[in-house]
């Protein structure tokens, strides 16, 4: 396949030209907020340093973190480094773990991000003679607008149907010929789900599907790719920093690429705060080094994951990042081991169930339980409850064997577990602690 | 002559079996045998109805998961140790019964019951050596 590429210059620079940009970046960008973000110069005092401690990307680790907690406390304003008349745009966060956190754009951050959407659509082999459906939520979610900049930017006929309305998004999909879909994994496999149920397989001429903003398998990549016939690549991103498109998948399919001119990325312990090696496994660390309203400097995204420079077969030179193995704040402890939810997703995929699961963690007489919601298939179920009972047990030892500990399996009907339009909610913790 | 079972998976819930029941009653569909296993968690409801074709489109319109399979019936005198002569000729055929129900109402003297077994043809073998036969589906009022 040829590659394509968005801004070819910039996505296959040489290492040596995007350290020169970061260094440079940096520490523009150090002495920026510094001058405009009273918050941050305090965090800086407190470690006794001043924007001339700061040469380049090997000073970064000297600098403090920014966790989720500064950006609430510094909410609204607090962390804002332009006069506000600068700023044309605010996104925010859903806020299903706390507060909201609001972000501040200015024409230029927002051009920029449109760059960043526009090279992960042409990594997916998308061109101007696409037609880009983007079924993510329009509002104060970041997905709608950030595939839609960039498909616009790029040149696709934009389709802004947002999320949900499924009726409507098959009838566009059909009626116009989609070629690219962008919208959460979890939507995706809805959607791929009822094209099925209607027998409209073959009047869908979707190539690529963009698919962010939730954790999901490769597993769940192969089912959706398989049901929709389609290449389903993953975009990577958060409100914090600018939206999707901090990171994306190229035609190999195994990692992103984080766009260096724009963000230095950081694997660090999440116990010790230590720069990790290259390689190594642990919480991702975002320094955004061009935006100007709201700039972050070694931002905490909770989000486990391996950073490889090891070169891509598809010509671009930026850092790579795995999937997130899940997220310091999603991880779950229970009789204290670490499960993801997305291992349990895993095992589901593998044993042929679908990937609408629900986990609930509640303690039970000081001691913690894991239930899991599993929806019967018709592969799985049987007019004998031996036949089913022995199939659940196998599901339950595949569970046993991932996560290590014990989880009650229940099977519910097929679409009984509510499916969401924008993000999944996956695991209810009922402990209190 | 097979018989064809619809078995639907059912959450254990209250109001699921009046679900399935009112859906079937609203397509005029007509129950002939009807039984339920459960465990804590879910249930399978075993159903022989007057018209499978519309009973399975109502179950998939509804988005239940259900599946067909073949069973017997049997009319086994209606008298103290009627079925126990059947069962211990199955037994000593060696014949694996999955499951089995009865079916309401009697004729001719006879109860009827529906048996889910493993090897049909064995299993048709070893009622009759015990004098009785499987049923060709009339005391369902299967046609």
């Amino acid at each position: 396949m040829k590659q394509q590429y968005f801004q070819k210059e910039i996505e296959c620079a040489s290492q040596q030209q995007i350290k020169d940009w970061q260094d440079e970046r940096l520490v523009k960008q150090v002495r920026h907020v510094w001058d405009n973000v009273p918050y941050y110069r305090e965090k800086m005092k407190e470690k006794g340093l001043t924007p001339d401690d700061i040469k380049g990307r090997d000073d970064l680790y000297k600098l403090p973190f920014l966790t989720k907690a500064d950006l609430r406390d510094a909410y609204p304003y607090g962390l804002l480094a332009v006069p506000l008349k600068d700023c044309v745009r605010i996104h925010s966060t859903s806020g299903t773990t706390g507060k909201r956190v609001v972000a501040f754009y200015t024409k230029e951050d927002i051009d920029l991000w449109n760059d960043c959407c526009a090279r992960a659509i042409v990594a997916a082999g998308g061109t101007p003679d696409d037609i880009c459906q983007v079924a993510y939520g329009y509002g104060l979610f970041t997905g709608g607008f950030g595939l839609n900049g960039g498909s616009q930017k790029l040149g696709c006929l934009t389709l802004p149907m947002s999320s949900g309305n499924t009726d409507r998004q098959l009838q566009f999909m059909e009626d116009l010929g989609s070629t690219i879909l962008c919208c959460t994994p979890s939507y995706a496999a809805y959607l791929a789900e009822s094209i099925h149920e209607r027998g409209i397989q073959d009047k869908i001429r979707l190539k690529a599907g963009i698919f962010g903003a939730e954790a999901w398998s490769e597993e769940m990549r192969r089912d959706i790719e398989k049901s929709l016939g389609i290449k389903a690549y993953d975009i990577y991103g958060l409100t914090e920093l600018s939206g999707p498109g901090v990171a994306y998948e190229c035609s190999e399919q195994t990692g992103m690429h984080i766009n260096e001119d724009h963000f230095i990325a950081e694997i660090i312990d999440p116990d010790t705060g230590e720069v990790l090696p290259e390689g190594s496994q642990g919480e991702l660390v975002f320094t955004s080094i061009t935006k100007q309203a709201f700039p972050l400097l070694r931002y905490r995204t909770r989000d486990i994951c391996v950073l490889t420079r090891e070169k891509c077969a598809c010509g671009r030179t930026h850092i790579k990042m795995s999937k997130p193995m899940g997220r310091s704040d999603d991880m779950l402890i229970i009789k204290g081991v670490n499960v993801f939810p997305s291992q349990i997703e895993t095992v589901l995929l593998e044993q042929g169930y679908t990937s609408n699961y629900q986990i609930i963690v509640d303690r039970v007489n000081n001691s913690d339980t894991l239930d899991v919601l599993v929806e019967m298939t018709a592969d799985h179920f049987s007019d004998s409850l031996a036949d089913i009972t022995s199939r659940e047990k196998d599901l339950i030892a595949a569970l046993k064997a991932m996560l290590g500990i014990y989880a009650h399996v229940h099977l519910v009907s097929p679409k009984s577990i509510v499916r969401s339009e924008g993000k999944a909610v996956r695991v209810i913790d009922k402990r209190k602690i | 002559m097979k018989i064809h079972q619809i078995s639907v998976f059912l959450e254990n819930r209250t109001g699921q079996l009046a679900e399935i029941t009112g859906l079937l009653a609203e397509n005029g569909i007509d129950l002939r045998a009807i039984n339920v296993a459960e465990t804590s968690d879910y249930g399978v409801i075993r159903l022989i109805t007057d018209d499978e074709n519309a009973a399975c489109e109502v179950l998939n319109k509804n988005g239940f998961i259900y599946s067909i399979s073949d069973v017997q019936t049997v009319g086994v005198p209606d008298k103290p140790g009627g079925l126990s002569v059947l069962l211990k000729a199955l037994a000593d055929a060696d014949i694996d019964i999955l499951y089995m129900y009865s079916i309401f109402g009697r004729k001719d003297g006879r109860a009827s019951m529906v048996f889910r077994v493993a090897d049909q043809a064995a299993f048709e073998a070893a009622v009759e050596s015990s004098g009785l036969n499987c049923s060709d589906g009339e005391d369902l009022g299967l046609e």
